[in-house]
């Protein structure tokens, strides 16, 4: 590769004095009608950290990262990042509030969210679709904008899709131009939400290779929700086990995947391993 | 605007004005039972497998969709010119819509699902015990809503029928109006009267709709 | 038949001033049931209950009342209440426009609920404004999908154009029927006005086919050639226009 085409989306903010904790639940409840989802979850995630959250399913995993991408708003509690509360903001008389759309606009800029179902924009090719939010909401020149779109392409293996539409590409090639488009917007957070669980099985690898690669290679925070314990171990320097929107145990994978503490974890994962 | 609203106007002209709804409301009602009746008959013949009847049957729908229906009824009146014109209004309000409703009972047929055919056939049911036991009654709680929103239509494309000297209620509001120079009452009233007859219909078709879970 | 034919081809200047003032009516009375369309689509999305509540009076009183009876209302009753007359063709552009509109407006709110939700999710994710969600992802993918439920609609304001006869707009219907009293051919005189009808709607449907595969091409998706020719009321026909109601 000629030019790194990640290396502007390394946190520039590494330098400052910016509290350690880059993401921090603090006691956050999330409901769906009279169904809790997370009760009064608390946890942090460091700068550059790559945390994988794992459970079976409609533990709340998921809802984690749609609370953090803003698709969904907590019921009670507050998510900081960088030590800016996400979900609410501060009001004249100094306390939170909930968050207006200016406000989650403007902490949405950080995070980048991949999709389970890739949801790339039918009615735009694979170049606009990677193009279309650094020019229109970054701001940046179209050529700019291109050259790098091209760049990220190259990196996932697409540099020969550029004109395709997205419905003349597998589900692999698909998740890959998705993923190319959150990293066009430069995110410090990158949220994965089970990325590979709607692609066929000979096309998994390859995507969890390409974000091996990523991970290897930049330090952008990751949240990731995932079914693949080996790619889990490999890439992660924190598991949450979730249980009924709780964190019942974590700790680095080794801990996690070969010495579990809980019951229910081990059990867990017998089952998906 | 300083309009003197004649409210005597609205009062006289209500009995004239129901009387032209009693009219409406049975050319409605005939209406779209001839539509019913001979939309069956055409998706019946749609499913006849030669294209000797199937194709002309196409055609035909096809043509009576495409054209308006206010041509079709002065041209069925000119033509048909000993027929009572609101026998003529009813058969072509029939005619018209039966086009439509054609195509919602093919799907409602097509929407059978093919093992109630296949069911029919093991069991050695004739042709008219399947479709009459097994095929329509199915087909016809498809077809129910969409039936109903065609007769609402109807309903309000009965003052057509004006065009060819039949005194539905606009035509009865028309005259009334002419008569007392009251347009703006009678007409008004004609409107709320298509309003509150036509909009507490609808919303009963869409509990229907629901209940049948479309 | 001889005798209606001579007279219709030795007057087709007068056949097509007729045609024309079916067909200003027709665009121009679609132009604004599209643009009211939008208005009232959107207004029933909004999250102020009286916006919405707005929309949907509206909605409700324009499918209610009968387009006949609208009509009617604009040309003879408006100059009483107003105190000055509209013009025929004027008349018919509202009332169609209103109508169609109304109807409209529920193709409208439908397409755009019925673009996934994910969709709006990703574009969320990418951090894009309300504004450049609707505009960029939302609704060109909504509008592919409204497209077939218009060309209906186009289709049933072309066939109600012939009211205009009623409030002597020369239209059309008025100018054919003039040539029937003058040659007192009746059959022939309504057989080709049919016809003409009939070959202005396919028409128009062959327009909007193209329309649409060119929409649904920019999704990616290519219809087969054939369809270009398709006539569409037979697919529309199955599903009638909701005549009221809807989630306020």
């Amino acid at each position: 590769m000629a030019t790194d085409p990640l290396q502007k989306t390394t946190s520039p903010a590494a330098a400052t004095d910016a509290p350690a904790d880059l993401v921090r639940f603090d006691r956050v409840v999330k409901r769906f009608g009279d169904h809790v989802v997370l009760d009064r979850l608390d946890f942090s995630v460091q700068r550059g950290e790559h945390v994988t959250l794992i459970g079976p399913s409609g533990s709340g995993k998921t809802t984690i990262l749609r609370l953090l991408m803003t698709l969904e708003r907590v019921s009670d509690g507050v998510i900081w990042v960088n030590g800016e509360p996400l979900s609410h903001m501060r009001g004249a008389d100094g306390n939170l509030k909930p968050a207006n759309e200016k406000h989650l606009r403007e902490v949405r800029r950080k995070i980048g969210m991949v999709f389970q179902q890739f949801n790339l924009f039918p009615n735009m090719k694979v170049l606009q679709n990677i193009t279309e939010a650094p020019v229109n909401v970054l701001g940046l020149g179209r050529e700019e904008a291109e050259e790098r779109a091209r760049e990220l392409l190259d990196l996932v293996g697409l540099s020969d899709k550029v004109d395709a539409h997205p419905s003349q590409l597998s589900g692999g090639q698909q998740q890959r131009v998705a993923i190319a488009r959150a990293l066009a917007m430069r995110p410090e957070i990158l949220l994965l939400d089970e990325v590979t669980s709607a692609l066929d099985p000979e096309l998994v690898a390859g995507v969890l290779d390409l974000l091996r690669e990523i991970a290897h290679t930049t330090d952008i925070t990751m949240l990731v929700v995932t079914h693949e314990m080996n790619f889990a171990r490999d890439i992660s320097d924190q598991v949450l086990m979730f249980d009924s929107g709780r964190i019942i145990e974590s700790g680095s994978p080794e801990k996690i995947f070969s010495d579990p503490e809980q019951d229910r974890t081990r059990e867990f994962l017998s089952a998906v391993l | 605007m300083n309009y003197d609203w004649d409210w005597g106007a609205v009062r006289d002209s209500l009995p004239l004005l129901w009387d032209g709804f009693l009219t409406t409301l049975l050319a409605t009602v005939l209406g779209t039972l001839v539509a019913a009746v001979l939309g069956l008959l055409v998706a019946m013949a749609g499913r006849v497998p030669t294209r000797l009847v199937t194709v002309p049957v196409r055609a035909v729908t096809e043509f009576v969709r495409s054209t308006p229906l206010l041509v079709q009824l002065v041209g069925a009146y000119a033509f048909f010119n000993t027929v009572k014109p609101l026998t003529i209004g009813i058969a072509v309000l029939g005619i018209h819509y039966a086009a439509y409703l054609s195509e919602v009972y093919r799907a409602g047929i097509d929407a059978v699902p093919k093992g109630q055919w296949e069911a029919c056939r093991a069991l050695s049911l004739s042709p008219r015990r399947t479709w009459q036991a097994v095929v329509l009654p199915q087909a016809v709680r498809n077809v129910l809503p969409a039936l109903g929103n065609y007769a609402i239509s109807m309903f309000k494309e009965t003052p057509f029928l004006a065009v060819i000297t039949v005194t539905e209620m606009v035509a009865q509001a028309r005259e009334y109006g002419a008569d007392h120079f009251t347009y703006a009452e009678t007409f008004t009233l004609a409107g709320l009267i298509f309003l509150a007859a036509s909009y507490p219909t609808s919303l009963l078709m869409r509990k229907l709709e629901q209940r049948l879970g479309h | 038949m001889g005798d209606f034919y001579s007279y219709f081809f030795g007057h087709l200047p007068q056949v097509w001033s007729g045609l024309r003032v079916t067909l200003e009516a027709t665009v121009l009375g679609s132009i604004v049931a599209l643009a009211l369309s939008f208005v009232f689509g959107f207004m029933a999305r909004s999250r102020t209950v009286l916006v919405r509540g707005v929309s949907r009076v509206v909605v409700e009183f324009f499918r209610g009342t009968s387009l006949y009876v609208q009509l009617f209302w604009l040309y003879y009753a408006f100059p009483l209440l107003a105190g000055y007359q509209l013009s025929p063709l004027f008349c018919g552009v509202v009332a169609f426009g209103m109508n169609y509109g109304a109807y409209g407006s529920e193709v409208v709110r439908g397409a755009l609920n019925a673009v996934p939700k994910p969709q709006w999710e990703a574009a969320v994710a990418l951090n894009m404004t309300p504004a450049q969600r609707m505009r960029r992802v939302i609704l060109p993918q909504a509008w592919a999908q409204m497209i077939p439920s218009f060309t209906n609609l186009l289709i049933q304001l072309l066939k109600c154009t012939p009211l205009l006869w009623l409030i002597s707009a020369a239209d059309l219907t008025t100018v054919v029927q003039q040539m029937r009293d003058r040659t007192g051919a009746s059959t022939w005189a309504y057989l080709t006005l049919l016809v003409l009808y009939f070959v202005l709607a396919y028409a128009l449907t062959l327009l909007m086919n193209a329309l649409e595969r060119h929409a649904k091409a920019r999704l990616g998706q290519r219809p087969p050639a054939r369809s270009l020719l398709r006539s569409r009321t037979s697919q529309q026909a199955a599903q009638p226009e909701v005549t009221a109601g809807g989630a306020l």
